[in-house]
Formats: structure tokens, sequence, C-alpha cells
């Protein structure tokens, strides 16, 4: 029997829609699970990576931790994905790129109307906010790029089968979206 | 009876008059193509549509067909080249499409797709641009603008409004609204004019209606835009020479 494919996943500035995308190839999931099995992600609660084929990241990058973890996929998959439009982009997130960091904090936990005590959270074991939000090519190298938001379980499935098969993956018209 | 040229290795023929872009569309052949606009004088300005004419690259919108004529375009040298265009078209601006009401009917999306632009490539810029929601009824949002100048052309030549203009030069290049104030509700466009349907993009928006079609519905949902592009340029039975607004007052 062929050795089977190890896979990580994991969601950095992501919403887990891309995650929720890929549960929904549904019952391919039996047949992809001939193929690969899953190493550190979400879905095995293994908290971090050993020697990977496969990484699929989920979200940009906008705090130090995403950098760390990141890093970690980087040095440990052979092959690195940014899944959809937030890891292709920085996405959503990246919305606040064009304001200033000190003024969102000050706006979320202090000026909104309503708030009532509140303060900029200050625990050690949150991770730093970074300045801006930034999508991971911009910090590590992505060997292949899914976009969308989040990509269709279709285009997720028909991307790692051309990819698990040694083909160049491609997504035709209506698996290839931005949206 | 109409002269031909060759394009990708097939037979074009084309009417006096027509450029290699407008006979191309006319005889079903896509050129990928974003300022270029049936409706309106070529640009030549967004370079998507260059293609090789004996070994030089020209703009198919503004290079007037001739008999004879050697045309590659689809080929991965070119296409490669229109890639890397799309690409800082992306990054130069705010394209977040999940969250633009123009996704699915926007022609740089479209385009991109076609392309298979799978990755921005360069890293983003994340300008500031500001919108302008003065005008009671239209939404102006130029973090999507391109710089096709489709409706500063539709505002001048069709609505004899002169409503939009493009101002400074080279990565400083914006599109601006021609009042003093500089706000969108001190011009008198109105929601009738035909700058407000020629934007590729989602910048010129009518206020109060946003994602009224259905994801699965839009304009490219359908059908890619190389489909698309081919059902809104005149055909050939009926081009008759060109169309009238590129010969025409407008």
């Amino acid at each position: 029997m062929k050795q089977k494919l190890k896979i990580a996943t994991t969601s950095l500035a992501g919403c887990f829609g891309c995650h929720m995308s890929l549960l929904d190839i549904d019952e391919r999931l039996f047949p992809l699970l001939d193929l690969v099995e899953f190493d550190r992600s979400p879905l095995t609660d293994i908290k971090h990576c050993s020697p990977c084929d496969i990484g699929l990241i989920e979200g940009g990058i906008c705090n130090a931790e995403n950098v760390h973890v990141l890093r970690e996929f980087r040095k440990n998959c052979k092959i690195l994905i940014a899944i959809g439009a937030c890891a292709v982009t920085g996405g959503l997130p990246a919305q606040r790129n064009h304001l200033d960091l000190g003024s969102c904090l000050t706006e979320v936990y202090l000026t909104e109307p309503g708030l009532a005590h509140g303060h900029i959270p200050n625990d050690p074991e949150l991770p730093l906010p970074l300045d801006k939000v930034h999508p991971l090519h911009e910090v590590v190298k992505i060997d292949y790029f899914i976009p969308g938001c989040p990509p269709s379980g279709d285009a997720i499935w028909k991307f790692l089968t051309d990819l698990i098969a040694g083909k160049t993956p491609e997504l035709g018209h209506g698996l290839i979206k931005y949206d | 009876m109409s002269d031909s040229f060759q394009l990708d290795g097939a037979s074009v023929s084309f009417e006096a008059g027509q450029t290699v872009m407008q006979a191309a569309l006319a005889a079903g052949r896509y050129i990928p193509h974003l300022c270029y606009h049936p409706e309106f004088k070529p640009h030549g300005s967004c370079k998507l549509c260059t293609v090789k004419v004996g070994g030089r690259t020209m703009a198919a919108c503004t290079m007037p067909a001739e008999a004879g004529l050697n045309v590659e375009s689809n080929i991965e040298e070119l296409n490669g080249l229109r890639r890397t265009l799309v690409q800082m078209l992306f990054v130069e601006g705010n394209h977040f499409c999940p969250s633009c009401e123009a996704s699915g009917n926007c022609q740089l999306q479209a385009t991109a797709y076609e392309l298979q632009v799978m990755t921005p490539r360069f890293n983003e810029f994340y300008p500031d641009r500001p919108l302008d929601g003065s005008h009671p009824d239209i939404l102006l949002d130029f973090n999507r603008c391109i710089l096709c100048e489709l409706c500063v052309r539709a505002s001048s030549e069709v609505d004899g409004k002169n409503v939009f203009a493009l101002s400074g030069r080279g990565i400083t290049k914006h599109l601006i609204v021609n009042a003093e104030s500089g706000l969108l509700k001190d011009t008198d466009m109105a929601l009738t004019d035909k700058a407000m349907q020629v934007c590729p993009v989602g910048v010129i928006l009518k206020k109060g209606r946003g994602f009224s079609v259905p994801i699965g519905q839009r304009r490219y949902d359908q059908r890619p835009v190389s489909a698309q592009a081919l059902d809104d340029a005149p055909r050939q039975a009926d081009a008759g020479g060109g169309c009238s607004a590129c010969e025409g007052t407008p």
C-alpha cells in the first residue's frame, strides 16, 4: 500500500469558513482519507506540526502568533497552500489597514458607546497585533493559492485531488472565485 | 467583400475602419481587455489587449485591421504579461471581492478568472481612498478604480457633463470629481447617466440597492467573460463597419 500523504491545516486571521468548506467535500472525505492523513489541524487537535507533505493555511497574518505558526508550517511542509481570500489577499481583516491600529483599539475598547469600564486588553498571554494585516505570501514563500471566500468544497476537492495525483492544480470557470 | 487577417492561426475577416479588437470580437474571438468598450472610442491604456503583430506588441483595441496581418494573442507569453498587469491592478487598489457588491458582475474579476490569476503575487498597497457618499443616489468607492476612464469618456462624450477626470501622474494618478468641492453632490450627475452604466468594476454604485442579484445569477457566474464579451460586441452580420459611437457623434 502506498504511504499516505500527511496534511496539516490551520486557521490564522480567518473565520474557519475555509475549514467548513473543506468539510463540505462531504462523503468525498472518505476517499480523501484513503490518500492522506491529517497531522496538525483543528480536525485532529494536534497542536504542532511534524514534517508534512502539504500544509493548508486559512486566514492572513494579523498578530505575532500568526507569524510564528506560519513559520512552523513553512518549516515542516513541503508544499504550502494559502486557502481563501484572507490568506491570499489579507481579506476582511486587512480592511483595517488604512486605519491606525491605536485608534482602532481605542474606538473598539474605550470610546465605543455602551462600553462601561472598557480597557484595551493587555494580558501577556494575548499575542500582540501587527500594525498591518498581511497575506501569507508577504511573510513566507507560498507554493499554491486557492482563492475564494470561502473556496467551494468542489474547488478544494479539485485542487487537492489534482495535486495528490501529481498534476498542476487547475480550477476552471465556476471553481475559481474571489468571493 | 471583406479582407481578412490571421489571429492565432485562424482567419478573421474585417470591414474597412475596424480595429483588430472589433474584428476579432465580431468574428467570435475574444481578446482580453478592460478599458475597451464597444460603444466608445478605444483608449489603449490598460494594455491587456496587447497582441503581437509581426513580432511587435500592439494594443488590439487601437490597431487598425489590415489584410494579411499575422496577429498572435492567446499565447502563454502574452497571457503571462496580462496576468501580471491584472495582478498589479489588484494590489494597487483595495479589491476585497467578498464585500464588493460588484463581485460577480466585475470585469476585472472576471478577466482575472479567465487568465487563471490565483494570487495577487505582489505586496498589497492597501491605499487609503475615502469614499464619496455625498450624492443622494450615487456612491463612489474609489478603492476599486482601475483608471480605465470609461466613466470619464461616458460623462463627457454621451452625457455632456464632464463629471469625472483623472488627476495626478504615475502611481499618484486617481479619479476625481469635477466640482470645486470635489464632491459628487456638487455635480449634475444623475442615475440615468451613461456614466452610471459603464464602470467595469465597483466604483460607481447606485445607493439603496446593493447585492440585489443572488450569487449564481450574476453576470459572470453563468458564463466566463470570454463568452460574455462576444455577446456584447457588435456581430459580424450587423457590425456594418464598426460601431456608431466610434465613428459618428455620440
